[in-house]
């Protein structure tokens, strides 16, 4: 794929709005796919200076080239502290010292809760997905979740198969009543547009729409009655130096990560 | 305390892993023990619970040829790729057989890990409360008696044996490791029997920045075993070879395939030495 290819796709869009999320200096968990694109994106664009922690244990990973999975090599040469798995889990991410947790997902629900489980019913799953991974700590823990999913029918649903992590439960109140430290997801990016939770009740509402997609066209994509917050923005497309370095660093990769 | 003898990697599996043995071949991502496993599935073992962190392309195989009777995990995907197809064709289709599942998030892994080096029944976290994974039987909440806050506690594991692959070992059987560690030191110390593949012996063990040691006593064998880390990677030794990764979705996504890759690089190889780069 080269910088020639024209428009954007809605994936590159959508890569491109949730490293726009990334403040510089802030320290991100970064998890595989789409969320580890958009952290390294950000490094290489507004953001030098964010903290890239990858669960495998290296802390201030400065990768040259895109990670495939998160324990390539290139992560423990660049990175300023390599640490175990279980010191990982305890003294960093259950500590509470992520600032912004990045997560997927293959199911959400209208509470951004998670599931990465199963489709269908647990014995006899249509689909058996990879399980939690570091998902649940990391969503407990950090003191905000970003989350990145293509959005559809099939991935936004009015219930979860299966719920592998929290977002806010069944509502206000329930982080804290299950003794969760961090804040929550505070924004879900899509191929279509943004949302965030609401201020009154957590339920995730349409604050944005990416250029050319239509706010039917959202609520279509979406299994439960999608509430929109008025004013209802449209996100600023992809600027060329945005996509350019997204498309050379995918290209350099030599994958799909 | 008995020091660690150094073995062929056929004798090292043909005594220490068993049929019905909890086994868990550790390494996160970097220095995972491929060729061991590969030992495991020539020796046809069966019924065999496995732990791991991240099943990784090794358990897809070790299901794949029907190794395998129960899985204690936290990860089951192929990262950055996609699916492990031979589990997802065995929980979804029971083929070649049933699979058994204990799921955990990583946190509650690695924390079941540290618990079984411990020697303690259980270890204590956050997270798991609120979630569908509280129901699976590895976790169970508990009071704190200092604060009274509520926890969720993992029940510790304790391997029969516990298989990882490092760079180097000394003479005497002295053990170092050094890059992204995971959970090996853990995942050693908590099991009865070790076995430590290495790329190299060397005369000392030189010190080095974010090393582990594993001092000979607490391992069972040792066996030389260079590239028997491939296709995932030992630092300084070598690269992960991500192509193969990607190669593995169309493999493993055919029974036909996989059996027959399976054959040629595995069943039909003698194990004394590795196939590194073996090509899709």
């Amino acid at each position: 794929m080269t910088r020639d290819d024209g428009a954007p796709t809605p994936e590159e869009t959508m890569t491109i709005a949730a490293a726009r999320e990334v403040k510089d200096g802030q320290v991100l968990l970064v998890g595989v796919g789409p969320p580890n694109a958009a952290a390294n994106l950000a490094r290489r664009l507004h953001a030098p200076d964010a903290v890239l922690i990858y669960e495998s244990g290296a802390i201030e990973a400065k990768p040259v080239r895109l990670p495939l999975s998160i324990g390539d090599d290139d992560l423990a040469e660049t990175a300023a502290e390599i640490v175990s798995v279980p010191e990982m889990f305890n003294y960093w991410v259950g500590a509470g010292r992520i600032d912004v947790g990045f997560l997927g997902a293959a199911q959400l629900d209208r509470h951004a809760n998670i599931n990465t489980t199963v489709i269908g019913s647990y014995e006899h799953p249509k689909v058996r997905l990879p399980g939690a991974g570091g998902a649940p700590e990391i969503a407990a823990a950090s003191r905000e979740v970003i989350i990145l999913l293509r959005q559809s029918r099939r991935s936004f649903v009015e219930k979860l198969d299966f719920t592998t992590s929290i977002g806010y439960g069944s509502g206000p109140g329930e982080r804290e009543r299950l003794g969760f430290t961090g804040a929550g997801p505070t924004v879900v990016i899509t191929d279509l547009g943004i949302l965030r939770p609401s201020p009154e009740d957590r339920e995730l509402e349409l604050v944005a729409i990416h250029p050319g997609v239509e706010v039917d066209q959202v609520r279509e994509a979406t299994g439960w009655p999608l509430r929109v917050r008025p004013p209802l923005e449209t996100t600023a497309p992809p600027s060329e130096r945005e996509l350019a370095t997204l498309r050379d660093m995918r290209a350099a990769a030599g994958t799909a990560a | 305390m008995p020091r660690s003898t150094q073995l062929s990697l056929r004798d090292a599996v043909a005594e220490h892993v068993h049929d019905g043995d909890t086994v868990a071949l550790e390494g996160f991502t970097h220095l995972i023990p491929f060729a061991a496993g590969h030992e495991i599935i020539r020796q046809g073992r069966r019924d065999l619970t496995v732990v791991r962190m991240t099943p990784d392309v090794i358990y897809d195989q070790m299901i794949g040829m029907g190794c395998v009777e129960r899985m204690v995990f936290s990860y089951g995907g192929n990262p950055g790729v996609g699916s492990l197809h031979r589990m997802r064709d065995a929980v979804e289709n029971a083929w070649p057989a049933p699979l058994e599942l204990v799921e955990h998030s990583h946190a509650g892994l690695a924390n079941a890990y540290v618990a079984g080096a411990s020697r303690l029944p259980f270890a204590a976290l956050r997270g798991y409360a609120g979630t569908d994974l509280e129901h699976g039987g590895a976790v169970a909440f508990v009071e704190c008696p200092f604060t009274g806050q509520r926890l969720s506690a993992v029940r510790a594991i304790n391997p029969d044996v516990t298989v990882i692959h490092a760079q180097h070992a000394d003479r005497r059987g002295n053990v170092m490791l050094w890059g992204l560690s995971g959970v090996q030191k853990e995942a050693v110390l908590a099991a009865d029997r070790a076995i430590v593949t290495v790329e190299e012996i060397v005369d000392e063990l030189e010190p080095r920045p974010h090393a582990v040691v594993l001092p000979s006593w607490v391992v069972t064998a040792v066996c030389h075993v260079p590239g028997g880390a491939w296709p995932s990677y030992a630092h300084d030794y070598s690269k992960r070879d991500n192509g193969f990764y990607s190669a593995w979705d169309g493999i493993a996504r055919d029974r036909d395939r996989f059996r027959a890759w399976m054959e040629e690089h595995v069943l039909s190889s003698s194990g004394d030495t590795v196939s590194v780069g073996g090509e899709s």
